[in-house]
């Protein structure tokens, strides 16, 4: 039978005011990778205790296979769980930890002792088995924190941040192994972080929140490329995208010297925001795309790439624009520059309500436009 | 200024032989001076007591006595039931103790761990009640005491020793409690321990450092404790050693019995040191080390 992890309008208050989770509905599918993304305190946490017993709903539903265990206690679940701080027993060895869970669940000694010898071949545990977990470094305790979970063989598989507590090298390579790792998994993880590169290379599936409310789920491509309003856009993706306010004249926006079409079947309001992702912009070689000039007056170096800050010339309020460009490239900080970028890469998104105007880009060419700025009415 | 005056560096290394003559000197004499403080009295007894009579009342004083001698040991034995007020002490401490630590140690755990009504009025009146000197609940508490007729009975004893150190029993130990990682309950809950079996094989043994600590605080309190001890208990045989040791008599009226009393005082302290001696590897470990995060 497929193992499926379902939430249903699942809702947490803490009092009247303080509701960290507001109405979140989602599903995971067996093999699935879920990550639970957003900024601090959105309430990420807040959900996976909620999965994990831990917490209860106020309202709402959490499904296991079909079955309800909204109301059944964390020990009946049949779920596991890497804690961010790893919550190893610091009085039991690290067999014992990894062992903890099936001994309460009867398993019968042997196959116990098979199950854990099989756990540490896969995380290269061996020599640690008779160690307690201070004698253990950092990335030694996550992995006997993962194959506390894994021996396990649950319905469902809970990771809060589990890599926060690594340094920043050994966290790259442990996710490359957790990926691999949980790849051959074939229960639903669901996997908690507010750090977007993980949730980008480990997931299928991405769930970005906001204040307690879903706002997006979908693919990694899904998020990067399409995403649903301007939260999304600006928190995923770095440096962050650039969000220029500009003046509608129905069908067009006005950027720059550049009249752009806004997408089909939009009815456009007198102001829109264009998202435009520094990687996308670049210096114009085109006279089919829309420009932009204006005063370089930061360069930042990231290795690979300068980070070039432009102040853009604009009759109205002051606009800056950040691009990726390439080291050969040669910028420098007080120089006019002219820039351009693709229509394709446009996100548009509603001044007011931050949400994603739909339709496809359309494809038309650029028009100059076909009069000053300064002739527009001020917004 | 340009140049360096002659004074700007006679200042300079007048500093800098300060520091060396604070860390050679007056560091290591102050730290002496302290130990020798401390430890006197206690030097003195432990003298005292192997000294012989005429050593002893000696004008001027024998600080390093050339007769050494365990008649004042032999005394304790041989006149008084000494090795049974050893057992009253053991039997009274242990007990207040275990019921100090048995009472106190889930009550904090609760305050720690539950949200309850009225927390701060519970713990403001906990910590009044530490505050409290005890001398003051004497006469009350002699009244109950004959009230219920616990005279001459351990009892009388292990009742009011319990219920004076369970307050700060309650506050060490919630505090302990509050800065134990709840991560790992909720560990043990996902894990699958029902709420007895999480606390009898994840917190207890990771709170052992913590009950040692206080428990040994308890104990010395009970084990040194004189009034209550002088005034619920007349038997000779029931007597504990404090009072023991202080109603010890010479052979007139007017002689006092330094020796023996040196003699009682050392034998009395002598289960303390190996008390501390014996948990102190248990107190100073860390046994949550490697919990969480490293
Ligand atoms: N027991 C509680 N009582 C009241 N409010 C709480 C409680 N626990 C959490 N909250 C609130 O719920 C919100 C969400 O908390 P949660 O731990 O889910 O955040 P998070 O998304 O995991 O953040 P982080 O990335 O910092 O871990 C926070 O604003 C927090 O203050
Ligand atoms: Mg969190």
């Amino acid at each position: 039978m497929d193992k499926q992890l379902e939430l249903v309008d699942l809702r947490k208050a803490y009092t009247p005011q303080i509701i960290p989770v507001k109405d979140v509905s989602l599903t995971v599918k067996q093999g699935e990778f879920l990550t639970l993304l957003g900024p601090s305190g959105c309430g990420k946490s807040t959900i996976l205790r909620m999965i994990a017993g831990l917490e209860q709903p106020t309202s709402g539903k959490i499904l296991i296979d079909g079955r309800d265990v909204s109301r059944l206690g964390p020990g009946d679940r049949n779920i596991a769980m890497v804690f961010q701080s790893y919550a190893l027993y610091p009085h039991m060895t690290v067999r014992e930890n990894i062992a903890s869970g099936l001994k309460l669940r009867k398993t019968p000694p042997g196959e116990i002792q098979q199950r854990i010898h099989e756990v540490a071949d896969f995380l290269g545990l061996h020599e640690l088995m008779n160690r307690k977990p201070g004698q253990l470094s950092g990335g030694q305790r996550q992995r006997v924190a993962v194959a506390r979970t894994l021996v396990r063989r649950p319905d469902v598989f809970l990771l809060d941040e589990p890599l926060s507590n690594l340094d920043a090298l050994l966290r790259e390579h442990v996710r490359a192994e957790l990926k691999q790792l949980f790849q051959s998994q074939n229960a639903p993880v669901v996997y908690v972080t507010h750090d977007q590169t993980e949730a980008m290379t480990l997931s299928t599936k991405v769930a970005l929140l906001n204040n307690g409310f879903l706002q997006q789920l979908d693919t990694p491509e899904g998020i990067y490329g399409n995403p649903a309003n301007q939260f999304v856009a600006g928190f995923i993706g770095s440096p962050q995208m650039n969000f220029l306010r500009v003046l509608c004249d129905g069908k067009s926006a006005i950027v720059g010297n550049s009249l752009i079409p806004l997408p089909h079947g939009v009815t456009a309001p007198t102001e829109v925001v264009l998202g435009i992702r520094p990687e996308h912009v670049h210096l114009a070689n085109s006279e089919n795309e829309p420009t932009i000039h204006g005063q370089v007056f930061l360069v930042e170096n990231l290795g690979m790439h300068n980070l070039v800050s432009i102040q853009v010339d604009s009759v109205q309020e002051p606009m800056k624009l950040r691009a990726l460009m390439g080291m050969g490239e040669r910028v420098s900080s007080g120089s006019s520059v002219k820039l351009g970028f693709s229509i394709e890469s446009i996100h548009w998104f509603d001044a007011t309500t931050g949400d994603r105007l739909s339709g496809a880009p359309a494809k038309a060419g650029v028009a100059k436009a076909r009069y000053e700025l300064s002739d527009l009415p001020s917004p | 200024m340009t140049t360096v005056s002659p004074e700007d560096i006679d200042r300079d290394a007048l500093k800098r032989s300060g520091d060396s003559i604070v860390k050679r000197l007056i560091l290591p004499i102050s730290a002496a001076l302290t130990v020798i403080f401390c430890l006197a009295p206690i030097l003195w007894q432990l003298l005292t007591s192997f000294k012989v009579d005429a050593d002893i009342a000696a004008i001027p004083n024998v600080y390093i006595p050339s007769r050494y001698t365990l008649d004042h040991y032999r005394a304790l034995f041989e006149r008084r039931p000494f090795f049974n007020y050893i057992l009253n002490s053991a039997i009274v401490s242990i007990a207040s103790t275990i019921l100090a630590l048995g009472l106190g140690a889930p009550a904090a755990y609760a305050l720690a761990r539950l949200k309850l009504q009225g927390e701060r009025i519970l713990l403001a009146t906990i910590l009044l009640v530490t505050l409290f000197p005890p001398i003051l609940l004497f006469l009350g508490l002699l009244e109950v005491i004959r009230y219920l007729q616990l005279g001459n009975n351990y009892l009388a004893l292990i009742i009011p020793y319990t219920a004076i150190n369970l307050p700060l029993t309650i506050l060490v130990m919630r505090s302990f409690f509050q800065q134990l990682p709840k991560d790992l309950e909720d560990a043990a809950r996902v894990d699958g321990y029902n709420t007895g079996r999480m606390l009898l094989e994840i917190v207890l043994p990771i709170t052992i450092p913590a009950l040692v600590t206080t428990g040994i605080l308890t104990f010395i309190s009970a084990w040194n404790e004189f009034i209550f001890a002088l005034t619920f208990i007349t038997r000779e045989d029931m007597k504990t050693v404090p009072v023991a040791g202080a109603q010890l008599g010479g052979a007139s009226p007017f002689e006092v019995p330094y020796g023996p009393i040196a003699a009682a005082t050392v034998l009395g302290t002598i289960p303390l040191v190996l008390l501390v001696l014996f948990f102190q590897r248990r107190i100073v470990q860390g046994l949550t080390a490697g919990a969480v995060k490293g």
